[in-house]
């Protein structure tokens, strides 16, 4: 009889000690995909002041635009993490919308090859920060599903896992479509 | 309703379902063999033959189908587009970013291949790189990618070693019975015997053509997975189905392609082939589109 008891509680034993590892191994992953979007963010603050100095170049008085993304890049990289962090970039975003707005009015600017191979750089750019999220979603959702699915679930909170939350835009205006007019 | 997310989890089971059944098949027939021949000390050496066999193609597989393909390849200077392209999709994969190498064909086509995610090679034609959109060469760089990341070459490896296995049994019991090497010094259980021997008859026959069935099988559902993996990559399936309605509607031959080869290829590359579905490499492409789009559409 205290054998049975015995070996019960070792399968019990056993069996936490899986989950618990299945967990932390899903968690590190999470973790580390969320560093990944950080490493494509530090690629955009690189790729920025070869671009505002060329910009400068054709553009000298549009001084406005270049204090502004200056002061936003620096923003964004000096911010803490999450919240701070997700406004500082958007703002950056927008500096670096106008950037490209005023470059608009100088044909010379935007027929010379160095900012045409930075405007397709920043443009990768943007599309890798997307990669990286969507990869940090997927780790996100893998995760979620098995500290909720069951039996796990009745292990995950005595161990201390919680629910993550997936990449989302927090800002209103990137949420309203695009308008074209010309 | 079906999505995505159910198509991925369907392929993934009914790969199982196969491969265990196979499995399972491969030992029961090795089984019949071996009893009628009255020799069950064939059964291991011809596994250990199938695997020697097999394990050279798998563990060089870049190397043998590159050259093979005649494929050259490209560095981020030679095509940055596309190196964007995969580089961008390896990341939201989070796999080791594989080589690329693309073939001088107008056909349109693509394969992957490589031992593991570290070894990984994705090859495209010029003809497709040319004709195809951007959105859908991304469909089609993801769908390689998936083949990579879901490790087909090593479970296309697996299989093969099965297939190899039966084959050489259902040969070695064929040449046995034509160069007479019965064993007759096993009198006892004779009546069994000669059930079983009966029973190999019929399997060196029918056997290799179930066991190129059921490969066949495994590798349609591969390919609607790799399918399904990509779109959960680009979530964008328009891209990849727009993509195989251009490749499928184009009739041309690839040149390199050989039947060694055919199944790695992202649509079957030996066009016009009037064969039953039984019998493709590949699913067809109406189905393939239907699975991506979603039947409704």
């Amino acid at each position: 009889m205290f054998i049975i008891i015995l070996l019960v509680l070792l399968a019990v034993a056993l069996w936490g000690v899986l989950v618990y590892n299945r967990l932390i191994t899903l968690k590190n992953r999470t973790d580390e995909s969320w560093s990944d979007i950080d490493v494509q963010l530090k690629r955009r603050y690189d790729l920025i002041p070869n671009l505002v100095n060329t910009v400068k170049g054709y553009a000298s008085h549009e001084s406005g635009v270049f204090e502004k993304v200056t002061e936003a890049r620096t923003r964004a990289m000096s911010a803490g993490n999450s919240g701070d962090r997700a406004e500082a970039e958007n703002v950056l975003s927008g500096t670096l919308k106008s950037l490209f707005a005023v470059a608009e009015s100088y044909p010379d600017l935007k027929a010379n090859q160095n900012f045409l191979a930075l405007q397709q750089e920043l443009s990768d750019t943007e599309n890798k920060i997307q990669s990286a999220r969507r990869f940090y979603n997927a780790n996100v959702r893998d995760f979620n599903t098995q500290i909720q699915v069951f039996p796990t679930n009745l292990a995950a909170p005595a161990f201390g896992f919680a629910k993550r939350d997936f990449f989302e835009l927090d800002e209103e205006a990137a949420k309203k479509p695009v308008e074209v007019a010309f | 309703m079906p999505s995505i997310y159910t198509s991925y989890d369907r392929n993934v089971r009914l790969t199982w379902v196969y491969l265990t059944g196979f499995l399972v098949i491969a030992i029961g027939i090795g089984y019949v063999f071996a009893t009628a021949l009255n020799a069950p000390g064939i059964l291991p050496i011809a596994v250990i033959f199938s695997v020697l066999m097999s394990f050279g193609s798998y563990w060089w597989s870049d190397s043998i189908v590159l050259s093979m393909s005649h494929a050259r390849p490209i560095n981020q200077e030679d095509d940055k587009e596309l190196f964007r392209i995969v580089e961008n999709l390896s990341i939201t994969a989070g796999l080791p970013m594989p080589r690329i190498y693309v073939i001088d064909d107008t056909a349109m086509n693509a394969f992957a291949t490589g031992r593991d995610p570290e070894h990984g090679v994705i090859c495209f034609t010029t003809g497709l790189l040319n004709r195809l959109e951007k959105s859908e060469i991304e469909g089609v760089a993801a769908h390689e990618l998936s083949h990579i990341g879901n490790r087909d070459t090593l479970l296309s490896t697996v299989v093969v070693v099965l297939v190899g296995f039966i084959a050489l049994l259902a040969d070695w019991f064929r040449n046995s019975l034509w160069f007479g090497r019965r064993r007759s010094d096993d009198n006892e259980g004779g009546q069994l015997q000669l059930v079983f021997f009966i029973l190999a008859i019929v399997l060196s026959i029918l056997a290799p053509i179930a066991t190129m069935l059921i490969q066949l099988a495994i590798s349609r559902k591969r390919e609607f997975l790799a399918d399904a993996s990509g779109v959960l990559l680009t979530r964008y399936p328009e891209g990849l189905a727009s993509a195989l309605r251009k490749i499928s509607a184009d009739p041309e031959p690839l040149v390199e392609a050989n039947r060694a080869t055919a199944h790695l290829y992202i649509a079957d590359p030996f066009k016009g082939r009037r064969i039953a579905k039984l019998f493709m490499t590949h699913p067809p492409v109406e189905e393939r589109i239907a699975a991506l789009l979603g039947t409704d559409n």
